[in-house]
């Protein structure tokens, strides 16, 4: 269902104890595209993530994905009510992000994440960190180890399908001569694009990342530009990114929201937010005179 | 040219003695460091008088001897291997020599399990030639029992502290579970064996959940203490439950195990009549013994085939990166608590046999010296190697009683020499040598579960320890 909401994140507030690291945060992420979420350092947007994918239980607001098209929205305010975490709706489903554990996040909900600072299974091969992404329905084949044990042959088929999926992804992200090599081996660039492959083989419909053009070098860049428009093109997934590299951001965004200080100050196309003075004000700071007109226009509104 | 190569030899010369003086300033601080030790330790020695009065005596002569033998041999190993003589010999890095034993090993991993496998079953046998007699093999023997005994615990073990990561330092309530669930049921209840082993296994496993629902929580050192603690209630309940447990005094003649119904007896229904053999005691102990390969054997195979099941894996990337886990739909409190269970399966199935093999328990048995040797196994074998438990057990278990056996150093020392006094102190050099010389275990190369092409073995550098 592209161009249909897919996420919608109403009055989502995070405090750490007398810190608001996120303040009444609203937007929504539609269905086959690239939203970018972008904003100076400390502006929240880790807080934000880990929000979505259930790292942190936020203090107030709410999270909702709608799977199977956006009319699941319609079961919002049932959902909430019961105190649910999912609600089938028709074909698709509501689920409530904020309600749920983690790992319930990524398994039931669909959403897959991969973090600032890479968390790859540095002493495991590439492949069997593409495994290990596939654990669940591998899980089930194996009907909970048990079944596994005793050498049952549904599961070696699972197993060969699971490891057909990896290397299809190995391919995408050119990394099928090393497969066999410890993720901890590969190079920086690598190690970046295989994190992305491992959330992916959880076949999400909603991909978090988390800065991951940091540390890559221009040629690099470019490549994982075209893998995130491949991802958001050929799989159905859709993307929400969180970005400094404003190359990045303008070149493949559909969709930018712009936090600072915990708190939502732009909201549009990459256009719009990046001709937006509040924004440019934010990363560039702003001269006295700017200020004053800034907030003269602020109360003018007000 | 020439007077280019004498230079250099010129300058070489001259750094001898000034490594010599540094490696005897290096020694004289060492023999120091060994008189400060030997004045509380052996420079007076308490020995009775005839009237039973204690005195002291000094043994000026032998603190000598020690401090210039400690002197004289951190001056040879100095100049022969230290830093600066090795750099004088070959200028290779560290680095290149790591990677260049990185391949010999991979072979001994996958070809040492099933050479163990068949010199274990061959051992009965090869200790029965070599001693002239069934009954003259049974010392022997029964140190093939205990040693497989302990591999079946290192095995069980590393599956929690190898494989998943988690630090358990009260590994030996499982142990003590299996053991006191075979004793209690099979005097009260008189339940054969057979049936009491699966039993025992799955109390133990339940118990392992037990202890792991409020435990896993905890990370690093702070689940290390509480598992040693569950390991010390566990022994205190022993003792205290008397009703149950009979206490300090233990459970006595437990029942034996039968080879499948047939008791080993001289009866007309034993084992022996049954096969036409002449009865000997030695065919229990025998039986023993295969029994417990088996159940080695089992766990052995069991752990190979979890770690290639996506459960296996699970266990290994939550000691590699729980968060990234958590992050890929893994409900980590449910893998740790399979990790946890199935060590503890293992553990009460050793614990059984254990039970069934000695005919009495009691809590003396479970001590958190038992812990520690299980987990020193694991840690000296390289944890989630399996041939490196085998050999960590061999040298743990068996090098200690083979002490027993240098008779020939009675000649030397005089009459009084008992080298098996000295077991704790080889054991604490032989920790240091490890912790120098191989920080990561015997085996510290990790073979991964699936592959592509090649099988790749992973260098420690790369494989984390875990952290709880």
């Amino acid at each position: 269902m592209r161009g249909e909401t897919l996420l919608r994140v109403e009055h989502l507030t995070m405090r750490f104890g007398g810190l608001v690291a996120v303040n009444d945060l609203s937007f929504t992420a539609k269905a086959g595209d690239i939203t970018a979420l972008i904003g100076p350092n400390g502006a929240g947007k880790t807080t934000v993530f880990n929000c979505i994918t259930g790292f942190y239980k936020p203090s107030e607001g709410r999270v909702a994905l709608a799977h199977g098209g956006e009319a699941a929205f319609a079961a919002i305010e049932e959902a909430t009510e019961k105190g649910a975490r999912t609600l089938s709706v028709g074909d698709g489903a509501i689920h409530l992000l904020e309600r749920m554990p983690d790992y319930i996040v990524t398994q039931h909900a669909r959403v897959a994440r991969t973090f600032q600072n890479i968390r790859l299974f540095s002493g495991m091969t590439v492949l069997e960190n593409l495994l290990v992404a596939q654990h669940n329905p591998l899980m089930l084949a194996s009907g909970y180890s048990v079944l596994g044990i005793l050498g049952l042959s549904s599961y070696t088929t699972r197993q060969r399908e699971a490891v057909e999926l990896a290397k299809a992804w190995l391919e995408r992200i050119g990394l099928t001569e090393r497969a066999d090599d410890p993720a901890g081996d590969l190079p920086y660039g690598a190690q970046r694009r295989l994190e992305i492959a491992r959330a992916m083989c959880t076949k999400p419909i909603l991909l978090c990342l988390d800065e991951p053009a940091a540390g890559l070098n221009p040629r690099e860049s470019l490549e994982l530009n075209t893998l995130l428009r491949d991802i958001r093109d050929r799989d159905e997934t859709s993307l929400l990114l969180i970005e400094h590299d404003m190359t990045v951001v303008m070149e493949i965004s559909d969709h930018v929201v712009v936090l600072d200080y915990g708190v939502k100050i732009a909201d549009g196309s990459p256009e719009q937010v990046k001709n937006d003075p509040k924004v440019i004000g934010a990363y560039l700071g702003v001269e006295d005179e700017e200020v004053a007109a800034v907030e003269a226009e602020v109360e003018g509104r007000a | 040219m020439a007077v280019l190569s004498q230079s250099t030899a010129a300058g070489a010369e001259a750094r001898v003695p000034d490594r010599f003086v540094s490696a005897s300033k290096d020694a004289g601080f060492a023999a120091l460091v060994t008189l400060g030790l030997c004045v509380p330790l052996v420079t007076l020695r308490t020995d009775s008088e005839e009237g039973g009065e204690l005195i002291l005596v000094p043994r000026l002569g032998l603190t000598a001897a020690l401090c210039l033998a400690i002197f004289f041999a951190r001056l040879g190993y100095l100049l022969l291997w230290g830093k600066e003589a090795r750099a004088a010999r070959q200028p290779t890095s560290r680095k290149e020599a790591i990677k260049t034993v990185a391949t010999p090993r991979h072979s001994l991993t996958t070809i040492g399990l099933p050479i163990a496998l068949g010199f274990a079953i061959a051992y009965p046998l090869l200790v029965t030639v070599i001693n002239g007699g069934l009954s003259e093999a049974r010392y022997w023997i029964d140190l093939g029992i205990l040693v497989l005994t302990y591999v079946m615990l290192g095995w069980g073990l590393n599956i929690v502290v190898g494989l998943a990561g988690l630090l358990d330092l009260g590994y030996v309530a499982f142990y003590a579970i299996g053991a006191y669930s075979y004793a209690i049921l099979s005097t009260t209840f008189h339940i054969s064996f057979w049936v009491c082993l699966p039993i025992a296994g799955m109390l133990a496993a339940t118990w392992g959940v037990l202890l792991g629902f409020p435990v896993l929580r905890l990370r690093g050192d702070y689940l290390a203490i509480v598992t040693l603690a569950f390991g010390e209630i566990i022994r205190l309940v022993l003792i205290n439950w008397v009703p149950v447990t009979n206490g300090g005094a233990g459970i006595a003649s437990i029942p034996r195990a039968s080879f499948f119904g047939l008791p080993f007896n001289d009866d007309d229904d034993g084992f022996a009549a049954f096969f036409h053999l002449e009865f000997s005691p030695m065919h229990r102990i025998v039986f023993l013994f295969y029994l417990i390969l088996a159940l080695a054997t089992l766990t052995s195979i069991v752990t190979t085939r979890l770690r290639r099941l996506p459960v296996g894996r699970a266990w290994e990337a939550l000691r590699e990166d729980e968060i990234a886990c958590r992050s890929l739909g893994i409900n980590t409190t449910t893998t740790k608590l399979s990790a946890f269970a199935t060590g503890a399966l293992f553990g009460g199935l050793a614990g059984s046999f254990f039970a069934v093999r000695q005919g009495f328990v009691s809590p003396e048995s479970f001590n958190f010296l038992e812990s520690a040797i299980i987990l020193a196994i694991v840690v000296l074998g390289g944890m989630g190697s399996q041939i490196g438990v085998v050999i960590a057990a061999a040298v743990m278990i068996a090098g200690p009683e083979m002490l027993r056996n240098l008779g020939f150093l009675k000649a030397i020392f005089g009459e009084n020499f008992d080298p098996s006094e000295y077991r704790l102190l080889i054991f604490g050099l032989a920790m240091v040598v490890m912790m120098i010389w191989r920080p990561r275990g015997l085996v510290s190369t990790r073979e991964p579960t699936v592959f592509l092409k090649e099988r790749k073995s992973i260098s420690s550098d790369l494989v984390k320890e875990g952290h709880g």
